[in-house]
């Protein structure tokens, strides 16, 4: 089926209750993780994990590997790699299975194809996850067929050879066949059903788990060989950058292009098509330059007198939309979650806190800005892009160019930065536009850091209330929590004014707190800019104010943060998501995924004992503590700062505990944790993209402050916790280090200061009163 | 005009003013050196001019003409662009690696100038090489690795 979110292209008039009447009334649609896109269910019965997105796995080994004459073992790698790991992670568990020596693996990346490969979204930290087992099976099978094939050839029951390191023997006369020997036998052998494989146990694994793979692409990197959406380069290439609406649904009412039309280099000056109603993943109304080189076309674009229509959205200004907010979490919402008897429990309370918190719009800001490159020769399109949705790619250039989906081939290059904007493909369709306009000669266009900044997908904004109500003992009797954000639903469903599950599900609903009496409401709150998913979504806002709040709550009971933590998680137990009202749970089974209270508690346990939580700090020091569910997997920091006398914060040591189920390849998953380390610190100290007249004011790095080589941490410790077996169901990786990140700063902030910081970004609040 | 491109001379039709960046990407196909701020912000265009770090997105071609370009793809023919990316590779510095081109440039002129930088050294040198993947710990345990590797093979 269509694998976009068609369902969603409902009119733009239909509310959010019709929405998710809609949605109900299409019994076994599951509205699959952060992607928004729908899988139709043969059945009622729901479909977890890999299963329930669009086109599921795909383990056949003929589809995913080849072995040459030359003995080189070629991996295909369906999911893009965006510094997650992806191209050596994946070929390593198949590499594993097939008992491959690794120095003779190459690994190839596959054209946009889910009929072929499964589905090809890399977002939602579920690449390992969901493939983990088919990758293997794939390997598994092929190492079957070649000791299948070795049997043959020597006449000898299968049972008396053994595949090891790209060679089979036969133990009993010592033959040995290669690899390369055998692929052209085994090849034409039956694939062994997933019932008859054998898969290696922990034991045997040479690579999984083990962490000594050197990344597939480094070379390539350092060389500046390495091949990123923004490089493909054709002699007689143009090259384009668009003006674009600076307003959300804005349109171009009249244009001026004689100048920019004069200027040295310039091709072409032509007019994008007019946005629809839904922003979905639609270029942007504007005015494209293309020239003779992207200098060029920069330079002339400033030649352009383009006056706009702004729409709808012409009076978004951030502060105003802010106070809109504060006044929509003073007051009671959508009850999304409700246990006991909250009200009452406020007035048997000894005392009672509350908070409001504020986390802004944050930009992407991939050091790779948008970009992408088409041409078409006879009908065909061909398009090399950044894009985390190679599928949706497809599919919408297709549609956008007239043509069936068959005509289109997307190159998946390598992303230069992802984090959830590459996963909106408008940038590809941009590119295959310019080209059609260009009668098929290849186009490269590429966003400016100010096109990125001024058009992000933006992380939504949010104020979050809450309010605790504390006994003599201080422990919490009641809770009560506001979270008001635009959902990211409303790209596809602009008039979608609450939080969909997917948002809800993200450390608000299903926060896993022993507490008796508590209620969760989402009030309304409409969209006026384009938000997307950036990495780890809505954790961000959700446990910034609950990790934040939890630590005002260990201060106002005069007791310690950890021991206060640790209370309030509870006891060891396994929650059914369900018994939240969380009925997504990242879209994984409840049973094979309960949120499991005892991991939670281990990592908040051992990063406080691995950071010498309680030790003595010099003055201006301090340690803050935050632990976040998410993503399936567990995560706890501690962020120690210094802080001097003007306030200004250095932050010299992190720790991080991090659980999430078996390891494939350790060493990528710390560099993803030192990684969301440091993202977590960014979007702490800095990430702020603000609104007037429905234009964002930021226009590059010097206003869009990202944590630079000065401001790093100097230690970062990671601490994985290693899991008993590897029966137990993976975790993301990608995501999760990112949530506890800012809340543990301005936890260490208070412990420091004794300021609290409720709004982010932090900035010069830190600053002392002199 | 001619232009000296890793030790080769490299004829090509531009004007002046069009930043040295675009002539390498786009008019010469050489694509290692990368966009990422178009305001010298964030060190991802960084070349070697003359052995000196320079942000090529605002440096006019007709500047850097007649004097000696290193870029990434060039750097590994000098002992410490060839240490330094031999480091990045067995620490595994890149995630996405995008800026990494970047960073070498400007850990190579580092490395020209002091062959062993302290922690102050590195901060001042690379500070304008902005990494979103925030790879930044491993970027300074390459460059002492790189300026260790360098001293004993001198």
């Amino acid at each position: 089926m269509s694998a976009v979110a068609d369902e969603f292209t409902a009119p733009s008039t239909l509310s959010r209750r019709e929405f998710l009447q809609r949605l109900q009334a299409m019994g076994g649609l599951l509205l699959v993780a952060d992607g928004l896109r729908i899988v139709k269910a043969a059945d009622a019965a729901p479909k977890y994990g890999a299963d329930g997105m669009p086109h599921g796995t795909v383990d056949n080994p003929l589809v995913f590997l080849t072995i040459g004459d030359d003995g080189w073992v070629t991996i295909v790698v369906h999911r893009s790699e965006m510094g997650q790991g992806v191209r050596t992670g994946m070929p390593l568990i198949v590499a594993d299975e097939l008992e491959a020596d690794w120095t003779r693996v190459r690994v190839q990346q596959a054209p946009a194809d889910e009929e072929k490969y499964g589905n090809q979204d890399t977002d939602g930290s579920r690449s390992t996850r969901h493939f983990l087992d088919p990758m293997r099976r794939c390997g598994a099978a092929a190492r079957m067929m070649l000791e299948q094939a070795a049997a043959q050839s020597w006449n000898v029951p299968v049972t008396e050879v053994h595949a090891a390191n790209h060679e089979v023997l036969h133990q009993k006369t010592g033959r040995k066949l290669s690899y390369a020997m055998l692929a052209k036998r085994a090849a034409k052998l039956p694939v062994p059903g997933a019932n008859a494989l054998r898969l290696k146990t922990a034991e045997e694994f040479r690579y999984v788990g083990k962490g000594g793979v050197p990344l597939v692409d480094g070379h390539d990197i350092v060389t500046g060989q390495a091949q990123y959406g923004i490089d493909p380069w054709f002699k007689d290439m143009s090259f384009a950058v668009i003006a674009r609406s600076p307003v959300l649904g804005g349109t171009v009412k009249q244009f001026d292009a004689n100048a920019a039309a004069a200027a040295p280099g310039v091709q072409k000056v032509l007019q994008m098509p007019a946005p629809v109603a839904k922003a979905t993943f639609h270029p942007l109304a504007g005015v494209a330059v293309i020239a003779n080189s992207t200098g060029a076309a920069i330079a002339a674009r400033k030649l352009l007198k383009i006056e706009w229509d702004d729409g709808a959205n012409g009076s978004y200004d951030s502060d105003a939309y802010h106070a809109s907010l504060q006044e929509s979490a003073r007051k009671p919402g959508k009850v999304v979650r409700e246990s006991g008897n909250v009200d009452s429990a406020f007035q048997s309370a000894a005392k009672s806190v509350e908070a409001e918190y504020y986390i802004p719009h944050i930009a992407h800001a991939t050091m790779e800005p948008p970009c992408g490159v088409a041409r078409i020769i006879g009908g065909k399109v061909e398009v090399w892009a950044p894009t985390q949705a190679p599928q949706v790619t497809r599919e919408d250039v297709a549609k956008h160019l007239g043509t069936p989906a068959e005509n289109v081939t997307i190159h998946v290059t390598l992303l230069g930065g992802g984090f959830g904007r590459k996963s909106k493909p408008d940038f590809a369709i941009e590119a295959a536009l310019l080209s059609q306009a260009m009668d098929g000669r290849p186009v490269k266009v590429t966003w400016t850091r100010e096109d990125d900044l001024h058009h992000d997908f933006l992380h939504t904004v949010s104020v979050e209330y809450l309010k605790a109500g504390l006994g003599a003992d201080g422990k919490v009797g009641a809770w009560l929590h506001r979270s008001v954000a635009p959902s990211l639903a409303t790209i596809f469903a602009p008039n979608t004014d609450h939080e969909v599950g997917a948002e809800l599900g993200m450390g608000f609903i299903n926060m896993p707190y022993d507490i008796p009496n508590l209620r969760l409401e989402n009030p309304a709150a409409a969209a006026h800019c384009r938000i997307g998913w950036f990495r780890s979504v809505s954790n961000i806002p959700h446990a910034f104010a609950v990790q934040s709040f939890v630590s005002e709550l260990a201060a106002s009971a005069g007791k310690d943060h950890r021991d206060y933590l640790l209370e309030l998680i509870g006891p060891a137990r396994k929650i059914d998501p369900n018994s939240m009202q969380d009925h997504w749970n990242h879209g994984e089974s409840p049973q094979r995924y309960p949120v499991d209270t005892g991991r939670l508690r281990h990592v908040v346990e051992t990063v406080t004992q691995e950071a010498g939580w309680g030790k003595p700090l010099a003055r201006g020091r301090g340690l803050g503590l935050a632990a976040h569910y998410s993503f399936l997997s567990y995560t706890a920091a501690v962020v120690e700062v210094d802080i001097d006398e003007q306030g200004r914060i250095v932050v010299p040591r992190v720790d991080v505990a991090f659980d999430c189920g078996p390891q494939v390849n350790p060493e990528r998953i710390r560099s993803q944790l030192e990684g969301a380390v440091i993202m977590g610190l960014s979007l702490a100290m800095f990430g702020e993209i603000t609104f007037k007249k429905g234009r964002s004011q930021q226009d590059n790095f010097h206003q869009y402050r990202v944590t630079r080589m000065n401001e790093a941490p100097a230690d970062i410790r990671v601490h994985l916790i290693p899991a008993p077996d590897w029966t137990v169901p993976l975790g993301g990786v990608g995501e999760p280090g990112v949530p506890p990140i800012a809340p543990a700063l301005c936890n260490a902030v208070y412990a420091a200061t004794g300021k609290r910081i409720r709004r982010l970004p932090i900035k010069d609040q830190a600053r002392r009163a002199t | 005009m001619e232009l000296q491109i890793n030790d080769k001379t490299i004829t090509v039709a531009a004007e002046p003013e069009l930043p040295l960046l675009w002539v390498l990407r786009d008019l010469l196909g050489m694509t290692g050196t990368k966009f990422g701020c178009g305001v010298a912000l964030c060190g991802a265009c960084t070349v070697l001019v003359d052995g000196q770090a320079l942000r090529s997105c605002v440096l006019p071609v007709g500047q850097a003409a007649g004097k000696k370009i290193t870029t990434i793809e060039g750097i590994g023919a000098t002992p410490q662009g060839a240490a330094l990316q031999g480091a990045w590779q067995q620490i595994n510095v890149p995630q996405c690696g995008y800026c990494q081109a970047g960073q070498i440039m400007s850990a190579a002129a580092l490395l020209q100038t002091k062959p062993n930088p302290s922690d102050a050294d590195i901060d001042a040198a690379m500070s304008g090489n902005i990494c979103r993947c925030g790879t930044y710990l491993r970027i300074r345990t390459a460059i002492k690795q790189a300026a260790n590797h360098e001293g004993q093979t001198k």
